[in-house]
């Protein structure tokens, strides 16, 4: 459900008003509006902003680690709109096992090489992904480096 | 070469060629096999280490896949390691050609995070120096451009101007390149006696320049040959592969962040966001020669009324104290210890802050927990969503025209791989 707080904006309002379910919480918090969907409803919630809300552009997505808190990850999709001239910002809480969001590759391509980074970083699968590979590492490395618990010294053996 | 050798480059044709302009165009048929062209990670036109897979019939391209990451150097993962105030030298090191751009969008983003009001003469500053930097990478990209398609010459009299900016950021920073200039807060040091002086003689004598390029260029046969109907993409689909910037603005959409969410104060500055509509080469470099005029008068107005008043903001706990003050009150010693033993805490929350970079939309999502490093710094460097684009670039043009086509997009890839 929509928080009381975030009726004012209409693009909180029009999503609510598509499916108010797929909203879990979001905040306003330095002129920045954040919403938290449920990630099984990921695709068509950003199908609607994109054919109705004119949010044409996904300008990022990325993930955030919370190890070793429950669910564990946070994936974030920044979007914009030129129309409007707004941004507005969704995140996705996923479990630390087995970690796996649908992509939205076919909503906006751009996100394809965006969701491949955030697999290689923090390996996290999209779903329906075209070419979910390796795009900063190596192919056959091991690990996701920007996990929290990935370490940042030691030798390999 | 056998299709376009040199004697065609000098009769350059000015009636578009089918398959390059229209990109729902079929293939031409299979002249027998295909061959694979691996170009990069070392040719010298992919200006860094980018991978080409050319899938070619004959001298078309059919399939084209970028091929990325030889530059990535974990920027992000260092950055959760360090302090706020000491990552401002990791942001340097992103983008080579525009490390201010880099380092006013990070702080910008840390300050949104704070609160932090920055003094007006520091905002004044960072936008004439962020400009300067503007035009640093739009000359380095035009000498570089040009030297790709085969004009020598022009290299020279970009990298010529482009000393003079780098001597310019010396006499502020004291760095050539890693400059580290703008900081949290404010700017790193005051600016040098003389400053005015120096910045003047530039924009006076700057767009002389900018006509000498033009000089050799824009009615240079040779260079409407080779770049006029060049390059097409849709709008619609740049807009949905992420392409940003001049790309964006050759295609006749005026996008600009300076203009549509402006920060630093670039709302107070009278300034244009030049636009064409070919969507090629050819308007990509002028777009960019046109900004290019547009940064001078920019640098211009700051240098004409910039304001008096203090370069750092009146915040104890995040900014270094004075030297003198260091010296002679108790709380400053205080501050300037914790600020560089521990560095400072910055309130739980996360934010997205947009600069408009040289090359295009330049974002970092900075998440804070409250600590006195960041939980988690994100770059989208604008490379990174441009060269997404290659293959709808390419595919189905010229093996001659990638090199001009993929240069019009002025990446840099450690912006791209971080």
């Amino acid at each position: 459900m929509l928080p009381e707080s975030l009726q004012q904006y209409p693009v909180a309002q029009a999503l609510a008003a598509f499916d108010a379910d797929a909203i879990l919480g979001g905040k306003f918090d330095r002129g920045e509006l954040t919403l938290e969907i449920d990630a099984a409803k990921i695709v068509p919630v950003c199908m609607h902003l994109k054919t109705e809300e004119k949010f044409i552009r996904c300008g990022d997505v990325t993930a955030l680690d919370y190890y070793p808190a429950e669910p564990r990850f946070v994936v974030v999709y920044h979007l914009h709109s030129l129309a409007r001239n707004e941004r507005l910002r969704l995140k996705c809480r996923i479990s630390g096992q087995n970690p796996a969001v649908d992509s939205v590759t076919g909503v906006w391509r751009g996100t394809n090489w965006f969701e491949r980074e955030a697999f290689d970083l923090f390996g996290i699968q999209f779903r329906n992904h075209p070419d979910l590979t390796r795009i900063m590492m190596p192919d056959g490395w091991e690990g996701h480096p920007l996990r929290k618990d990935y370490p940042v010294t030691g030798n390999r053996v | 070469m056998s299709d376009r050798d040199t004697t065609s480059l000098l009769t350059p044709q000015l009636e578009p060629e089918m398959d390059t302009l229209n990109p729902e165009a079929a293939p031409p048929p299979s002249r027998g096999r295909q061959m694979t062209l691996n170009m990069g990670p070392q040719h010298p036109s992919t200006h860094g280490v980018l991978r080409l897979e050319l899938e070619l019939d004959g001298e078309t391209i059919v399939k084209a896949k970028p091929d990325i990451g030889y530059l990535h150097t974990g920027i992000e993962k260092e950055f959760e390691a360090k302090t706020y105030q000491q990552s401002v030298t990791l942001t340097d090191r992103i983008d080579y050609l525009a490390p201010l751009s880099n380092n006013l969008c990070y702080c910008l983003a840390a300050e949104k995070l704070l609160q932090l009001e920055i003094p007006d003469h520091a905002q004044w500053m960072r936008v004439m120096l962020v400009e300067f930097t503007r035009l640093n990478s739009h000359l380095v990209w035009l000498g570089t451009h040009a030297i790709d398609i085969g004009a020598m010459s022009v290299f020279l009299y970009c990298f010529r101007e482009r000393e003079e900016i780098l001597r310019i950021f010396e006499m502020f920073s004291g760095q050539r390149m890693m400059t580290s200039y703008i900081r949290i807060g404010g700017l790193a040091l005051a600016a040098p006696r003389g400053w005015q002086n120096r910045v003047k003689k530039f924009v006076d004598m700057f767009p002389s320049k900018i006509d000498e390029y033009e000089d050799l260029l824009t009615n240079n046969r040779i260079w409407i040959g080779r770049t006029r109907n060049v390059g097409y993409i849709a709008l619609e689909d740049m807009l949905d592969l992420g392409v940003t910037g001049p790309m964006i603005r050759a295609a006749g959409l005026p996008w600009d962040a300076r203009k549509t969410q402006p920060y630093s104060s670039y709302e107070k500055f009278d300034f244009e966001v030049p636009t064409r509509t070919e969507n090629d080469v050819y308007a990509r470099y002028q777009v960019r020669i046109e900004e290019m005029r547009q940064s001078c008068k920019i640098i211009r107005q700051a240098l004409e009324g910039m304001p008096e008043g203090n370069f750092q903001a009146d915040a104890p706990g995040i900014v270094l104290p004075e030297r003198e003050k260091m010296k002679t009150q108790m709380e400053a010693l205080i501050y300037h210890f914790k600020i560089v033993t521990e560095g400072f805490r910055v309130p739980e929350g996360e934010v997205y802050q947009v600069i408009e970079s040289p090359r295009g939309e330049l974002g970092y999502y900075m998440v804070s927990d409250g600590t006195t490093k960041p939980y988690r710094v994100h770059i989208h460097g604008p490379s990174f969503g441009n060269l997404q684009a290659v293959p709808k670039l390419i595919e189905g043009t010229q093996v001659a025209d990638v090199i001009a086509a993929i240069g019009s997009m002025d990446f840099v890839l450690g912006d791209c791989d971080r």
